[in-house]
């Protein structure tokens, strides 16, 4: 797995419930280092006991860690980097769920050893959407989610949102669009951050 | 390219265009018909193109009448002067050509159609951009209006930190979103990349330092040493090479163990460093030996000066958790001068004959090595 991702997992972890937690998290998951280097690459399996280890010492489903871990990605503020990323898509809610498609390929565009699952995007009403995320990540649907949900928050878009599970290897998510304006929600200025 | 109808610009910009320029008010309001010719005939197969399907595909246009005079600016383009209508303004007054120069008439600027033109605005903040204009077809009375279509080029990074830009402010098919998104993650990635870099480099430092000390004194170990001894004789440097190895050493460690033994060679090590000059080399080479390498100095006597000191001073007593520690040393030096071509491992078997003479002579002395024999 892309150090990338396995960096996130323990800024997520760090910056959540602090250095002890991670620490913990790194010696349960018997990693061979306390540290991942954002731009290498780490065996898979790796990155299955960090998830694994990080649930039992918070007491929660792997699907809900992973969940968070989405949520964290676009709201935490070290990460305000990806939100703007996020935020290129559109000016709408809609936008963004339109440039999933794309999200691979941009992230390709930038790593190009990054392999984000295929996503896509269907609609299936004015309102109703699903998105499904192909094989290669196992649980990568619940991160979605918590993206997702964030991402709302960000438009200032109310959406209801689930995870339909996985059926041979695709995982399905459901978006339901309730109102587009819901919140004032969070400036995106195309030159807010210098440089 | 799109084509705008001098005529369908004149209808929909009339109002804003009377009342900035009163020429505007003479002007055909009817659809500039060509009057025939096979110049014209491929425009009037083009249905005129109305105002708003400019302003979405080109938001930064502006459209010009024949007398070079703004009668519409497009959305993003209006967006760089908020507080100033572009519309009724002189193109020439408002922008100033960098490329081509000299161009000073609206004959010119149409004389400049369908090429790069690099421009900025004349008052502050002077964004440079590019442009590029193409006539209108002719009114029936031969005058020719033009459309000068802009971008901010390589200036867009400024362009969005000196104005209130969105996404919504490029077409749908401008790649400047794109680049601005690229440029954004690539800068991301350069900074995951140079913090890694940052990481490894100072890994590389410790690694290599750790690689060339010894750990026990911290002195330079014996890697370290055939190191800068190589250097020394690869650069035709003069210097003395003094192999030094320690007396009595083996009743410290017997006597009073191995922290006493590892006490007093860090004592020592001290000592050493003490009585050499900073750009001198103390290398610990093996258990109780070491080499010191003295640069820029064969001088006999201030050799002999420095060996003479340091077995003075490492004859101290050295005290350890109670008990009295009792130590000498032996000495044997060779210089760069002995050699026509110094060759390290000569020098260091020389060296170390030298020290076999002081030992056998008794110890706690320093001898110099005698190439002649006898």
């Amino acid at each position: 797995m892309h150090g990338l991702i396995n960096r996130s997992i323990q800024c997520f972890l760090r910056d959540t419930y602090g250095d002890a937690l991670w620490l913990d998290v790194a010696a349960a998951a018997d990693l061979p280092f306390v540290e991942f280097e954002a731009m290498l690459v780490y065996e898979d399996a790796l990155t299955g006991r960090v998830l694994d280890a990080a649930a039992v010492k918070l007491k929660k489903t792997r699907a809900m860690v992973l969940e968070d871990i989405g949520t964290y990605l676009v709201s935490h503020p070290n990460n305000e980097g990806l939100r703007r990323l996020l935020r290129f898509a559109g000016l709408g809610y809609e936008d963004f769920l339109h440039s999933l498609d794309d999200l691979p390929d941009r992230t390709r565009l930038a790593v190009s050893d990054l392999d984000l699952p295929e996503l896509e995007l269907r609609q299936h009403s004015a309102s109703r959407y699903s998105i499904t995320c192909s094989a290669g990540f196992p649980g990568f649907g619940h991160v979605l989610v918590g993206i997702l949900r964030a991402m709302a928050d960000d438009y200032g878009a109310l959406v209801i949102l689930d995870h339909m599970g996985e059926a041979q290897r695709v995982e399905t998510v459901e978006v339901t669009l309730v109102e587009t304006a819901f919140a004032e929600g969070r400036a995106f200025e195309l030159g807010g951050k210098a440089g | 390219m799109s084509r705008v109808d001098q005529g369908q610009v004149d209808q929909d910009c009339a109002d804003q265009a009377r009342a900035d320029q009163g020429r505007a008010g003479q002007r055909r309001t009817e659809s500039a018909a060509p009057s025939g010719g096979g110049r014209l005939s491929a425009a009037m197969l083009l249905p005129a193109l109305p105002l708003e399907s400019m302003d979405a595909l080109s938001p930064m246009h502006l459209v010009l009448d024949d007398s070079g005079h703004v009668i519409h600016a497009g959305p993003t383009m209006q967006k760089l002067r908020p507080d100033l209508p572009m519309a009724g303004q002189r193109f020439l007054e408002l922008f100033e050509l960098s490329r081509p120069r000299a161009v000073s008439s609206m004959a010119a600027l149409l004389a400049s159609a369908g090429i790069k033109l690099h421009l900025r605005l004349r008052d502050d903040p002077r964004t440079p951009l590019k442009a590029v204009l193409v006539p209108l077809a002719p009114d029936g009375q031969g005058r020719r209006g033009a459309v000068v279509n802009f971008s901010f080029g390589i200036s867009i990074l400024d362009a969005i930190q000196t104005y209130t830009l969105h996404s919504g402010d490029f077409a749908p098919t401008d790649l400047t979103i794109e680049m601005l998104y690229l440029i954004e993650a690539k800068t991301a990635a350069m900074e995951a990349s140079r913090t890694l870099n940052l990481r490894l480099q100072g890994a590389k430092i410790a690694a290599e330092e750790q690689a060339y000390t010894d750990t026990l004194t911290g002195l330079k170990n014996r890697r370290a040493m055939d190191h800068i001894l190589a250097r020394l004789v690869r650069t035709g440097q003069d210097f003395a090479l003094m192999h030094l190895d320690l007396d009595w050493f083996k009743q410290v460690n017997d006597t009073h163990g191995h922290a006493a033994g590892d006490y007093v060679l860090q004592h020592v090590a001290r000592l050493m460093v003490d009585e050499t000059r900073a750009g001198d080399t103390v290398a610990r080479i093996g258990g109780d030996e070491f080499v010191l390498l003295f640069h820029n100095l064969t001088k006999r006597s201030r050799i002999e000066e420095i060996a003479t000191r340091l077995i003075r001073r490492l004859e101290i007593p050295i005290s350890f958790e109670g008990a009295s520690c009792h130590i000498s040393c032996s000495m044997g030096t060779t210089l760069s001068t002995f050699y026509d071509q110094p060759r390290p491992d000569q020098m260091l078997a020389d060296a170390d004959s030298a020290l076999y003479a002081s030992k056998k002579a008794g110890r706690a002395r320093h001898s110099f090595f005698q190439s002649e024999p006898g």
